[in-house]
C-alpha cells in the first residue's frame, strides 16, 4: 500500500511531469489562460492517460514482448493513443453530451500531448506492474492538472498587471513557470516508505 | 518557390522555437548542456527532413480523412529507425537524450510541417523546408544549451570558461530552463521589433 | 496525379499499405542494427570493467556469475565479472543497482581487489538531478575530506554517510543520492564476499 501512496505523492509533487520532467509543455503554455479551460484540459488528460496507459501496457506485455516486436513500440503506442482518443470522442458524444460539451474541444489536442506517450513509455521503462502503472498514470495526470490550474490562476492575475514590452506574452509566462517550478522544488526530498 | 527563401524562412522568420513556440518539451528537457541541445536538434532535423520528403511524395495517395494517422505512422517509422541506429552507433548520446527520442513522434513541429508545408509542396521544396526548420530548431536548442551550461557550470560544450563553483546551479535545474528560455525569447523579440 | 477520394476502400488500402511498408522497413532496420546494438552494449560493459578492475588475462564477461543479495532494500541481483591473472583471482567487477535514489534506480559497477579494497567504480545509469546527485561519479573519487571511496574497503570502513554515523561524506545537498549510492556499493561488496565463499549462484 505504501508503495502506491509513494508513487502518488512523488508523481504529483516531487517529480511533477510538467515542472520537473518537461513533458506536456505545449498545453501547459497553450491552454492556461483561464482556470476553467485548464480544469477541462486536466480532466480530459486524466481520462485519456489512465485508459491509454492500461491499454498500451497490456499490448506491450501480451503482444509485443512475446512476439519480439519491441521495435514496433513507438508506432503501436502512438496509433493506439490516436485511435483511443477518436473512440472516446465518439463514445462521449453519444452517451454523455454534457461531458462532451465540457471536454470535447480538448480531446483532439491530446494525441500530440507528449505526456500521454511519455507516461506509456515510462511505465514500461521502469518495469512497473499493471496496478503501479495505473496509479502512476492517474497521479501523473493529477499533477499535470494541478500545474495547469495553478499556472492559469497566475496568468489570470498577470493579465491585470503592467509588464515591460519585451517581456509581454510568452517570455513572462515562461519566467512565471520557472518560478512555479522553483516552488515545486521545495517538495524535493520528500520520501514516503 | 525559391529554395533559399524556404530555407531562411525556417531559420529566421518561422523559427520553430523562438517564433512559433513549437516543440517546447525537448527544448526545455534536453538543453542542460550544449551537447544535449545539439544532439536533440540534429535528431529532430533528420526525422523532419525524411518525413517531409516522404509525405510530400505520397500525399496524393492518402485520402484526406486518414491523412493524420498516415502522417503519424510515417513519422513514427523514421523515429524508430533513428532510435535503433542511435542505440547501435551512438549509445552515449542515446543514453543522455533518453525518453525524448521516441517522443519526437509527438513533437508538434513534425506534424505541423507535414500539414502546413509537405502536404502542399513538391519533395524538393519540402526537403529545404525540413532543412530550414530543422536547422532553426537545432540552432535554438544549441544556443539555449550553451546559455544554460555556461551560467550553470561555467562550461560550454564541456570546455571550462570560468570555475564551476561560481556557476548558479539553478540554470541546470528545471526552473532555470523556463527562465533562460523566457529571457532569450524576450531578447530576440526586442531585436526583431527594432 | 489526382488526389484520392476519401472512400472507405481507399482509406483502408492506403493505411494498410503505409503500415505494411513501415512494418517491413522497421523489421529490416531492426535486423541490421540488432547485432551492432548488442556489440555496443558489450563494448561499453567491457570498457567499464577494464576501467575498474586490476589487470587480468581472462574474459570476465564470459565468466560472469549472478548472485542475489538480501538486505534492507529487499532482493537485489548482482552480476560479478571475475578478473583472473594466471588462473588466480585478482579481483572482480560487480554490477548492481539500488532503487532508492532521488530519481529512482542508480546502477553502478564497482571494481574490487582480491582483498575487497575498492579499486575504482563507475555509474552506469541514473536519473539524479544534474549538478547535484549527478555529480556522484566525481564526488566519490575526489580525495578531499572523507569523500573518496577509492582505496577503502567496506570491510574496514563504514559505508554510510557521516550524517548516518558512517565514514563517507555525502554529496552536498544530495544526501538521498549519496545514501542510495553507498547502499549499492554495500550490496556489491556483499555479492563479492559471497562469491569468494563460493556460495550459491544462479
Amino acid at each position: 500500500m505504501l508503495t502506491y501512496v509513494s508513487i502518488f505523492i512523488t508523481a504529483i509533487f516531487v517529480n511533477n511531469i510538467v515542472l520537473s520532467q518537461f513533458l506536456g509543455i505545449c498545453p501547459f503554455l497553450g491552454v492556461s489562460k483561464r482556470i476553467d479551460s485548464a480544469l477541462g484540459m486536466g480532466a480530459a488528460v486524466t481520462f485519456v492517460m489512465t485508459l491509454s496507459t492500461i491499454v498500451t501496457y497490456l499490448l506491450q506485455t501480451y503482444l509485443l514482448m512475446p512476439l519480439g516486436l519491441d521495435y514496433m513500440q513507438t508506432i503501436v503506442f502512438i496509433l493506439v493513443i490516436a485511435a483511443l482518443v477518436q473512440l472516446l470522442e465518439i463514445i462521449i458524444k453519444k452517451i454523455a453530451p454534457a461531458l462532451y460539451q465540457a471536454l470535447g474541444v480538448f480531446l483532439p489536442l491530446i494525441t500530440t500531448n507528449c505526456t500521454i506517450l511519455g507516461v506509456a513509455l515510462i511505465v514500461i521503462q521502469k518495469d512497473m506492474s499493471l496496478l503501479e502503472a495505473t496509479v502512476y498514470a492517474i497521479s501523473t495526470a493529477l499533477g499535470f492538472t494541478l500545474a495547469l490550474v495553478l499556472f492559469a490562476g497566475m496568468r489570470e492575475q498577470m493579465s491585470l498587471s503592467r509588464i515591460p514590452k519585451a517581456m509581454q506574452g510568452t517570455p513572462i509566462a515562461l519566467v512565471t513557470a520557472g518560478l512555479l517550478a522553483m516552488a515545486f522544488m521545495g517538495f524535493s526530498g520528500i520520501k514516503i516508505g | 518557390m525559391n529554395k533559399t527563401k524556404i530555407l531562411l524562412n525556417g531559420l529566421i522568420k518561422e523559427n520553430p522555437t523562438f517564433v512559433l513556440l513549437l516543440g517546447m518539451c525537448p527544448t526545455l528537457g534536453t538543453t542542460t548542456s550544449a551537447m544535449g541541445g545539439l544532439g536533440m536538434g540534429l535528431s529532430t532535423l533528420f526525422v523532419l527532413i525524411c518525413s517531409n520528403v516522404v509525405i510530400s511524395m505520397v500525399k496524393n495517395l492518402i485520402p484526406d480523412k486518414v491523412r493524420i494517422p498516415a502522417y503519424i505512422v510515417i513519422i513514427a517509422t523514421f523515429v524508430t529507425i533513428l532510435q535503433l541506429c542511435m542505440q547501435a552507433y551512438l549509445p552515449d548520446l542515446y543514453a543522455t537524450l533518453g525518453l525524448f527520442i521516441p517522443l519526437i513522434v509527438v513533437n508538434c513541429i513534425l506534424l505541423g510541417r507535414a500539414e502546413a508545408f509537405a502536404a502542399k509542396h513538391t519533395p524538393g521544396e519540402s526537403f529545404f523546408d525540413g532543412l530550414g526548420i530543422g536547422l532553426g530548431f537545432t540552432i535554438a536548442l544549441t544556443l539555449l544549451g550553451c546559455v544554460r551550461e555556461f551560467l550553470g557550470t561555467g562550461h560550454i560544450f564541456g570546455f571550462p570558461i570560468y570555475p564551476e563553483e561560481y556557476g548558479s546551479l539553478i540554470f541546470i535545474l528545471a526552473p532555470g530552463a523556463f527562465i533562460a528560455l523566457g529571457f532569450l525569447i524576450a531578447i530576440i523579440h526586442t531585436f526583431k521589433t527594432r | 496525379m489526382k488526389k484520392k477520394e476519401s472512400t472507405f476502400w481507399n482509406m483502408l488500402w492506403s493505411l494498410t499499405l503505409i503500415t505494411a511498408v513501415a512494418g517491413g522497413l522497421l523489421g529490416y532496420t531492426n535486423q541490421l542494427t540488432e547485432e551492432p546494438i548488442a556489440r555496443a552494449a558489450k563494448a561499453s560493459r567491457e570498457k567499464a570493467i577494464q576501467q575498474v578492475i586490476p589487470a587480468y588475462d581472462n574474459s570476465p564477461i564470459d565468466e560472469q556469475l549472478t548472485y542475489t543479495v538480501h538486505n534492507e532494500y529487499g532482493e537485489t541481483t548482482a552480476t560479478i565479472y571475475p578478473a583472473k591473472k594466471g588462473g588466480k583471482l585478482a579481483g572482480a567487477a560487480v554490477e548492481c543497482s539500488n532503487n532508492t535514489g532521488y530519481g529512482g534506480e542508480i546502477r553502478i559497477i564497482v571494481g574490487f581487489e582480491a582483498d575487497g579494497t575498492i579499486k575504482d567504480f563507475q555509474v552506469l545509469k541514473h536519473q539524479e538531478t544534474p549538478g547535484l546527485g549527478a555529480k556522484m561519479g566525481d564526488w566519490f573519487r575526489t580525495d578531499k575530506n572523507k569523500q573518496s571511496i577509492i582505496g577503502k574497503s567496506p570491510a574496514t570502513t563504514n559505508f554510510h554517510v557521516t550524517k548516518d554515523s558512517g565514514d563517507i561524506d555525502a554529496i552536498t545537498a544530495a544526501t538521498i543520492t549519496s545514501r542510495a549510492f553507498l547502499a549499492a556499493v554495500r550490496t556489491a561488496y556483499a555479492a563479492y564476499t559471497e562469491s569468494l565463499k563460493g556460495g550459491d549462484h544462479e
